[in-house]
């Protein structure tokens, strides 16, 4: 381990806050799916750095499998961002703030 | 030296990240997103992890960024006032130059710094076969279960990506 486990976790932490900073703050659809693309990937630093801590394998493995689930979570909220442009025509979250069955 | 390293990779990702999410401009916020991810496959080298770091390029800035960049030009999200239309100005693509000066530069320092030993003990770091093996062996399953998972995200992105008009005549059909 090149450095203590704390400064990776101090790390990831600061990305995280980041990302979710990004999600509260921003009204832009687009920017608030880049916070969440923040969020996953400050999680996968941690998983890294939790995996050379232990020096086990398994961290990495789940990183893979985050990268798995980011695509298919990026793939279907890019179709909902085409799909709520083409109902509204603007992609501003206040745009969106009433339900409708 | 990797240590240094270390620090310096976490600065460039913070910047580039605080610089991404401040950006008014979603491909701006795009590009600097790229460095940041950039700097953080590095970081993962750093810790050992060869292979998830170049999955980090390979996928998350080379695939899903370029999904966004697809989506927001599609879209015409990206605001063009008459100033742009001249190209960027200096403050615009300065940042970025530097950010990505700094990224070269660490991949050089990369170079130097040895993979195996570090401070005279072995430095762990996980090979592509064992990844291999405790992907395909211990995780089989998991696997099996992420395979259905990225259908059902193709099916669902097609269905909700499907003009509403078209959509609309089937239900009618249907009924």
């Amino acid at each position: 381990m090149i450095v203590p486990l704390e400064h990776v976790l101090y790390l990831s932490a600061i990305l995280f806050l980041l990302g979710l900073g990004c999600v509260l703050a921003r009204r832009n659809l687009i920017m608030i799916l880049i916070g969440v693309e923040i969020m996953l990937n400050a999680v996968g630093l941690t998983l890294v750095g939790a995996s050379a801590f232990w020096q086990q394998i398994d961290g990495q493995i789940m990183v893979v499998f985050l990268m798995a689930m980011t695509s298919a979570e990026v793939s279907i909220s890019l179709a909902m961002v085409v799909y709520l442009n083409r109902r509204k025509g603007t992609v501003d979250v206040r745009a969106f703030d009433e339900l409708r069955g | 030296m990797a240590t240094v390293l270390f620090y310096l990779l976490g600065l460039v990702t913070v910047i580039a990240t605080l610089l991404a999410i401040t950006r008014r401009n979603p491909v701006h916020a795009v590009i600097y997103l790229v460095n940041s991810f950039f700097a953080l496959a590095l970081l993962f080298y750093l810790l050992g992890a060869p292979l998830v770091a170049a999955w980090e390029v390979i996928i998350y800035a080379g695939a899903i960024m370029v999904l966004f960049l697809f989506i927001i030009m599609m879209l015409e999200l990206a605001p063009t006032p008459e100033a742009d239309r001249m190209g960027p100005t200096w403050w615009q693509w300065l940042p970025v130059l530097l950010l990505a000066l700094a990224l070269v530069g660490c991949t050089l320092m990369l170079i130097g710094v040895d993979a195996g030993v570090a401070q005279g003990v072995p430095r762990w770091y996980a090979t592509p076969r064992d990844f291999g093996f405790a992907l395909f062996g211990k995780y089989a399953l998991a696997v099996e279960v992420v395979s259905f998972q990225l259908l059902f995200a193709a099916v669902g992105a097609f269905y909700v990506g499907k003009p509403e008009r078209k959509r609309r005549q089937k239900k009618e059909e249907g009924a």
